[in-house]
């Protein structure tokens, strides 16, 4: 027998209404986008107030207490804490009471004066990407009384805790890939066990509906949604938090196209596996989790050991990152992305495929 | 009207249904023991059993929706195990449980399956109209199936097993959860379709149910214990059937299970229904004098057996198990 598009589009119209009816998975198609992008989104937002700050003035003259005034006129900082060496602030720091320390040395008066070294020492939480950006503003602010002819920085920013430095803009665009993996996954995960939890299953496979149709009659409402869900997070991460975009929108169409087809067989091979509902959820949650923290979406990729990182290649997720980060931030085409796609599309084939072997068109 | 197009005359065409010591096992459990079936054409065959007994295991397997443990079975022609691809599009199978989806409406629920039978749009429109209109759906059109009652949920239930007008129909306890008035009407519906054409095989635990079927198989614990039409099954009854009535009927009844030749007691009101060896002789006197002799006292007499009869004298304890 050959593939029906009418029975595929009988069980993708089926999936529409569906949804229609459960408010709250429709609300977690728009939910999920909108509130982890605002979540996300505000953990990278460039203009921070108010941290708590440390002082060491060791040269405590009257242009270090000026320094000092104007960092706090800046309003990033508010000093809480005043020491008098750079190694209690540190103890500060790691202990979290403080998030910035700013130590100004003790031959202050002589580097501002001077050209060659840094006139004061910041240091940072750097593993708080808000932090780490506030401290950058402040490393750029106007010195008053400086000598015009400065070439260095006056400041030395020291970030402890994430020597790299990872530009924040990578969170967004890396979010529509961690969203897609936890919606796209769990919307299909429970696709066919729900059927079979309602009683639904007996009925449908005593229908002449083959396997496949039912698989691709599942997972297609779901790949427009996940357009729709990769349009609402570019969108948000352009109005509110000024992500750009760069690429060409059709190379992102067929990037995130594979992505999303790989990641909704993955939830059917799942679907395939769990005998409740509530075991699908679980086995999506297993899924997600390594993928959220290998996949170089929380972490930078090269800085993870070997071994995670040949796990990672294997996780869709991996890959997407990579391409929503080249299309999105460096203008990046399909071509020079090939060798992210493929590996996509390998794993959409395998998924599919056993996903089909597992699902028999019988009770036993 | 074209010739290959008119229904085979049932007495002539092959059966719908042939089984050869048809056996499913699940682990240790026997649920279906090496049934022997034959079912014609145009007849509605009933499956009458307790609980457990097997049924649904044994139409699930002629649906081909679970492997026989041993056995074969040929359903219109066809291997189940084998052929269950090209049998599904001519059979309709209504399940114990209510399947259709709860969160779609009437209407959504027939549009959805007539899709799935690859019928053409004008014909999908058509048949979803009949349906409507001929099981008394078309108010309840929008509401969701969810929301529907028992007897409106079992009336879906059929016309979305009928709705690709299917040649063979199991119905696996349709009646179970449907008011006696719903339950007339929906055997009209089955005689309709069988003059039509249909063959029916339906599963039910109510005697009177089995009593209106053509031909009847009686299981339990996955064994077929007897199989003929009910007029022949309550006539061919190995067992005499006496009917008392009694001043005090608990004890009488409590009484009789004790003798030895009587195989069982049921009480109906005020009277007790008991069930002798059929090699018993005089057994209504043999009866009446051994109840008078402890001090109770009644009257007996001989009477016909109805299918509640035959169901307790097949359905017994195994005639190993008793001496
Ligand atoms: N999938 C299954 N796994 C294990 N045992 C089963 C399964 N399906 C049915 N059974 C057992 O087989 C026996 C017959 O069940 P069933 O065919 O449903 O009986 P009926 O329909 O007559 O009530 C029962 O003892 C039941 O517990
Ligand atoms: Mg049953």
């Amino acid at each position: 027998m050959k593939l029906s598009i009418t029975r595929i589009g009988a069980i993708a119209s089926k999936e529409f209404l569906h949804l229609r009816r459960d408010r709250l998975t429709g609300g977690m198609i728009a939910g999920i986008p909108i509130m982890m992008t605002l979540l996300f989104g505000f953990a990278i937002n460039q203009d921070v107030r108010h941290l708590h700050a440390g002082l060491a003035d060791l040269a405590n003259t009257q242009a270090s207490r000026a320094l000092a005034a104007d960092v706090v006129a800046t309003q990033v900082v508010d000093i809480v804490e005043h020491r008098a060496t750079a190694a209690e602030l540190e103890e500060l720091l790691v202990r979290g009471r403080i998030s910035v320390g700013l130590v100004i040395p003790a031959d202050f008066e002589r580097r501002l004066a001077g050209s060659g070294r840094p006139i004061a020492q910041l240091l940072v939480d750097g593993g708080d990407p808000i932090v780490l950006g506030a401290a950058r503003g402040l490393a750029g602010m106007p010195i008053p009384g400086a000598a015009a002819s400065r070439s260095a920085e006056p400041f030395a920013v020291r970030a402890y805790f994430n020597p790299e430095r990872r530009s924040s803009i990578h969170i967004v665009p890396g979010l529509c890939g961690v969203i897609l993996t936890l919606t796209m996954t769990l919307f299909t995960s429970i696709a066919i066990v729900r059927e079979r939890e309602h009683g639904n299953l007996e009925l449908l496979i005593t229908t002449p509906v083959q396997t496949l149709e039912l698989m691709v009659g599942k997972i297609v409402p779901y790949v427009l949604i996940g357009y729709l869900q990769v349009a609402l997070v570019l969108t948000l991460g352009a109005v509110l938090f000024e992500v750009p975009f760069r690429g060409a929108v059709l190379d992102l169409v067929v990037g995130a196209g594979v992505f999303v087809a790989a990641t909704l067989t993955l939830g059917l091979f799942i679907s395939t596996v769990a005998t409740t509902q509530f075991q699908a959820f679980q086995l999506t949650f297993v899924t997600f989790l390594p993928q959220m923290l290998l996949s170089g979406f929380m972490f930078p990729f090269d800085g993870m050991p070997r071994p995670a990182q040949i796990l990672a290649e294997g996780f869709p997720l991996t890959h997407f990152v990579r391409i929503v980060r080249a299309i999105v931030l460096r203008g990046a085409d399909l071509e020079q992305l090939r060798p992210e796609i493929w590996p996509l599309g390998v794993f959409f084939v395998i998924a599919m495929s056993l996903a089909m072997l597992r699902f028999r068109k019988r009770l036993d | 009207m074209q010739t290959e197009l008119t229904p085979p005359n049932g007495a002539s065409a092959e059966p719908a249904i042939r089984t050869h010591g048809l056996t499913r096992r699940f682990g240790d459990l026997v649920a279906v023991d090496k049934i022997d079936l034959t079912v014609p054409r145009q007849r509605i065959f009933g499956f009458l059993g307790p609980n457990g007994s097997g049924k649904s295991t044994t139409i699930r397997m002629l649906c081909g929706l679970l492997l026989p443990s041993e056995g074969s079975a040929e359903v219109l022609g066809l291997d189940p195990s084998r052929d269950a691809e090209a049998l599904r599009t001519r059979i309709g199978y209504m399940t114990q449980r209510f399947s259709l989806y709860e969160d779609l409406s009437v209407v959504e629920n027939l549009r959805f399956l007539a899709q799935i039978h690859s019928m053409t749009r004008d014909r999908r429109k058509t048949r979803v109209d009949e349906q409507l209109a001929r099981f008394d759906l078309a108010v309840r059109a929008d509401q969701l199936a969810g929301t529907l009652s028992g007897g409106q949920k079992q009336r879906l239930a059929l016309a979305a097993a009928t709705l690709h007008e299917p040649e063979l129909l199991f119905l696996d306890e349709p009646t179970s959860a449907v008011d006696p008035q719903s339950r007339r009407d929906f055997w009209e519906t089955l005689f309709d379709l069988v003059d039509q054409g249909a063959t029916i095989l339906v599963s039910t635990h109510f005697m009177d149910e089995a009593e209106r079927c053509h031909e009847l198989a009686i299981l339990d614990e996955g064994r077929l214990v007897a199989s003929g039409e009910p007029q022949e099954l309550m006539a061919a009854i190995d067992a005499a059937v006496i009917e008392i009535e009694a001043q005090r009927s608990r004890e009488a009844s409590k009484q009789l299970e004790t003798l030895p030749y009587v195989q069982s007691v049921a009480q109906l009101g005020n009277r007790l229904h008991a069930l002798v060896d059929s090699n018993l002789e005089e057994p209504a006197a043999r009866l009446q004098h051994a109840l008078a002799e402890a001090g109770l006292e009644a009257r007996c007499r001989e009477t016909t057996a109805n299918l509640e009869d035959v169901f307790v004298a097949a359905t017994r304890d195994r005639p190993e198990a008793s001496p």
